[in-house]
This record gives structure tokens, sequence and C-alpha cells, in this order.
């Protein structure tokens, strides 16, 4: 669907509280904006995101209209052992759009 | 016996008053159609809430006090919280007070996010206040406010 960008620490030490940034290429339409045309230009937004941590969901968001195109969310995560950190944003029409880092911890 | 629907009508509801309602439509018909529908800033606190004491303190909102372009404006939230399995945040919430729609964003944290810290670029539409409000585990509400004053909106640019 779209191009990510995700920055997720390669090496933390156990018990580390590290930052997670994550960007996905979307307009973000909020539905309000009037066209060339005359008519309003239809509403495509993300509505969703979440972060998974080894399968368990450990971050998630409910984004609105008011969010900026391009969405970018920063949060931070507590390291706890090496593994995959999956990112999955869900749009209006139900795609989804999925992305992820490992990350080492020791 | 059988009176005029209509006299019975303009007679319950007097002249005045019909001018009064029919002044009222008229201006509910000339503003746009978002500005009808939204909740008012309180009143998304409430639905968010579910109608709970909302006390200042605990959260803090990082918004820049002058806005030049309201497309992407820079928001950060901290929650004062151990972020234990007892005492942690459970969502934190971004509302507006003039854009078209109330809600900006929720974020849902756990124990697991260390601390309770987000960041994201919202779009401001207008000059305004901006609150965030964070649910603590215990179930209490705390809030924070900061407004921004905004040169250039977002949402209402030409695209021809």
């Amino acid at each position: 669907m779209a191009r990510t960008l995700v920055n997720v620490p390669k090496v933390a030490k156990q018990g580390e509280v590290v930052e997670i940034k994550a960007m996905i290429a979307h307009p973000m339409e909020t539905g309000y904006r009037i066209g060339p045309n005359g008519s309003n230009i239809a509403r495509d937004i993300i509505r969703r995101f979440t972060c998974t941590y080894n399968g368990e969901e450990v971050f998630s968001a409910d984004l609105f209209p008011a969010v900026s195109a391009n969405p970018f969310i920063a949060f931070t995560l507590v390291a706890t052992t090496s593994g995959t950190i999956d990112f999955t944003w869900t749009d209006d029409a139900g795609k989804t759009q999925t992305a992820s880092a490992t990350i080492t911890v020791n | 016996m059988h009176e005029d629907p209509l006299r019975a009508y303009a007679g319950l509801v007097g002249r005045r008053q019909f001018l009064r309602a029919g002044m009222t439509g008229l201006l509910v018909i000339s503003l746009p159609r978002w500005a009808v529908a939204r909740p008012s800033l309180d009143e998304a606190i409430r639905t968010f809430t579910g109608g709970a004491n909302v006390l200042d303190g605990r959260v803090r909102l990082d918004l820049p006090p002058l806005v030049e372009n309201g497309n992407a404006v820079g928001i950060t939230v901290v929650a004062e919280s151990p972020m234990t399995e007892d005492d942690h945040v459970r969502r934190i919430a971004v509302f507006n007070e003039k854009n078209p729609e109330a809600n900006v964003v929720v974020f849902h944290l756990r124990p697991r996010s260390g601390h309770a810290m987000v960041s994201t670029r919202i779009r401001l539409a207008t000059s305004q206040v901006v609150v965030a409000v964070a649910e603590m585990s215990d179930g209490s509400f705390w809030s924070s406010r900061a407004s921004a004053i905004v040169t250039l909106a977002a949402c209402i640019e030409d695209l021809s």
C-alpha cells in the first residue's frame, strides 16, 4: 500500500526503555477539502496503528483526520527479549500495511 | 368540529416564535456542514471519559505556541506514571477546539511502554486550544491544555 519507515534500536540492554519511531507515506485525506471540480475529495485516512513485540500487542493508536499526512508516531517500549517488533497500519478501506524490525537484547 | 390544521399550527406557535425559528434555520443552513456536526471540546472529552471528573496535572502537552504551518504541528504528550502493572497510563487522547472534528488521536499504552511519552504530528485548522487527556489504570483522568497561534491553516488550501 505504501512506503513505511521504522526506527528501532538494533541493540538494547535488558529492561532498557527504547524509543520507537514509525512513519508511513499516506495522504491522510480528510474529506473536508474541496477539489478543483467543486466537490469534496473523498476521505482516505489511516485509522489504526498497532505495534506488536514478539506477537504481543504493546502499543496502538486510533488516528483521526486531524493527524498530518504521512503520519508519524513516536513512543517507548521496554526491551525485554530479543525478537521482532511488527508494525501494522490499517486504512479506511481495511487495507493494511506492515513493517517489522528486529531488536537484540543483551 | 374540524379546525384548519394550518391555522391551528400558527395559533400554537405564534408569529414571533415562528419567525425566530425560521431565522435559526437559515443560520444553521448557512454554516458549513461540519460546523454544525462537530461536538464541542468539552463534549468530546466527556465522551472519552464517560462523564468522569478530569483533573489538571500529571500530564504535559508540548505544543509550539506559534505555528507557521498548521498542516504538520509536532506535539509531545508526557504523563507522570511509574508504568507498573498496578499503576500505569492506559490511554492518552488529544482533542482540539476548532478543527472540523474534535478528536485528533488516541494512544493505547501498556506497562510495557516503559514511559508514558508519545509524539506525533497533527493538523490545526486555525488558532485554537489543544487538550491532552490521560486515563490512568485506576480510572482517573488527568489533562493538560495548550494554545497555538496558527499563521498558515491546514485544510483550506486551494487545490486548483
